[in-house]
């Protein structure tokens, strides 16, 4: 495929490895924010390639994983409802709630059903007039858009029985806790490319002024990550902390002005539970006062309630880049895939999944 | 989650700008895609799709630069990265 094979070739790969070698004088720590990066490094030994100076560390930017577990409990809550359809990404049915997952109460006879898109919710609500369908609005940046666009789509249609489930989650206020966390030791980031074509780089020029730190954002093959490492090296080297953009295929200066009205347009900016993290102020998105009839917690009256997580799980060090996910005693023994004590075993982008999946 | 993928625009349908809508192909495996964030979006043109929206054109211009910059490091001779 165009745009994708000839980034995954191996020649240039290891030019790039050469260069940062070339390139390093000593140590750095480098964290790469999104999970689908972190998924790209393990899974083609990007990491392997590197000169021993450089260590990447593997940042919160899984949505499935850091969706709370009141929330995965709340979706199981409404999917159970007789009158309800749930629809949701398919990576949200194996995360572990506090006590079964989707998947479960989909085989107890829940109406749980996978989708590729918040489009197709819509179009599910659309076609079962008599049912309540709740799509379970989980995402970054990237993500916000689509789902956006299907509330904006459900209340021009004035339709009634289609709503959202929301677990939002904001990169910028995440790089920053991790920043001014006491044990951090992260110096330089490759930012997620696709949260950029959605935003742009204006926030990230606020964090590396702020902070000191390079910031990459950069694309999501191999030689996009490779050169995403070789620019922040420089950086480091160089004593610069700017904002590069590696990925300037896609990611414009000022990102998708479109995409952000209508993300400005549906949602409004909340505190969030990050799970295994915790609170970190002004870090997600809710529904705005205007649409709040399309958010499925005030349709369905759910409470709040407060969930203890898995005392074993270290899922929160390993999100802030503190653990990687071989250190976590439970890793490979009694966590695995097919039975995770956290959501970074079962997401396609948690990086627990990905140690255990290419065998580190 | 974040994964969005490139393919290229095969045909447009649709003059209202929410719901204007493209045929993508992805390596020959044809998806229906909600174009509303990419109004410059033409047949022929390659864009990047996530959950089932297009977020940005490729622009093909950029897309060789990486590969302007490998030459470069080809060149044993040039002492000059930046
Ligand atoms: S290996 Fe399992 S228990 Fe350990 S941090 Fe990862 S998800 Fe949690």
């Amino acid at each position: 495929m165009k745009y994708v094979d000839e980034y995954r070739e191996k020649r240039p790969a290891q030019r790039l490895a050469e260069e940062i070698a070339r390139s390093v004088t000593r140590p750095w720590t480098i964290m790469e924010v999104c999970g689908g990066q972190t998924h790209a490094i393990v899974k083609n030994g990007l990491d392997q390639l590197l000169p021993p100076e450089i260590t990447l560390v593997h940042g919160p930017g899984c949505p499935v994983c850091v969706t709370p577990v009141e929330l995965i409990d709340k979706a199981i809550a409404i999917a159970s409802r007789p009158e309800a359809i749930l629809c949701s990404f398919g990576d949200m049915l194996r995360v572990p709630g506090s006590s079964r997952d989707l998947f479960a109460a989909k085989s107890s006879g829940a109406d749980v059903r996978i989708v590729y898109s918040p489009l197709v919710a819509l179009q599910v609500a659309r076609d079962n007039p008599g049912r309540e369908v709740v799509f379970f609005a989980v995402g970054f940046e990237t993500t916000a858009p689509a789902n956006a666009l299907a509330v904006y789509q459900a209340r021009n249609e004035k339709l009634s029985n289609f709503s959202l489930l929301v677990s939002h989650v904001l990169v910028p206020p995440a790089m920053e806790a991790i920043l001014s966390s006491p044990g951090n030791r992260v110096q330089g980031f490759l930012a997620a490319g696709h949260v950029c074509t959605v935003m742009g780089a204006s926030e990230y020029e606020l964090i590396a002024s702020r902070h000191q730190v390079p910031i990459v954002i950069t694309g999501f093959e191999p030689v996009d990550i490779l050169a995403g490492i070789l620019m922040c090296v420089r950086q480091l080297e160089s004593r610069c902390s700017r904002v590069e953009n590696q990925y300037s295929r896609v990611v414009r200066q000022e990102g998708n002005p479109r995409a952000q009205e209508i993300i400005r347009e549906v949602f409004r900016v909340t505190d969030r539970k990050w799970r295994g993290i915790g609170e970190i102020p002004r870090s997600g998105l809710g529904l705005s006062d205007e649409y709040a009839e399309f958010d499925a917690e005030r349709r369905f009256n759910l409470g709040d309630t407060s969930v203890e997580e898995s005392a074993e799980c270290l899922s929160g060090l390993v999100l802030q880049g503190l653990k990687k996910p071989s250190e976590c005693p439970a890793f490979g023994t009694r966590c695995t895939p097919e039975h995770p004590l956290g959501a970074t075993m079962v997401s396609s982008e948690g990086a627990c999944a990905a140690y255990y999946r290419y065998r580190r | 989650m974040c994964l969005a993928v490139p393919g290229r625009v095969e045909s447009i349908r649709g003059e209202d700008p929410l719901t204007r809508a493209a045929k993508v192909s992805f390596g020959g495996a044809l998806k229906e895609v909600n174009l509303a964030f990419v109004p410059e979006a033409e047949v022929g043109d390659y864009v990047l799709v996530h959950v089932g929206c297009a977020l940005a054109r490729i622009d093909p211009e950029e897309a060789e630069r990486i590969f302007q910059l490998l030459e470069d490091l080809e060149e044993p001779a040039t002492e000059d990265h930046a």
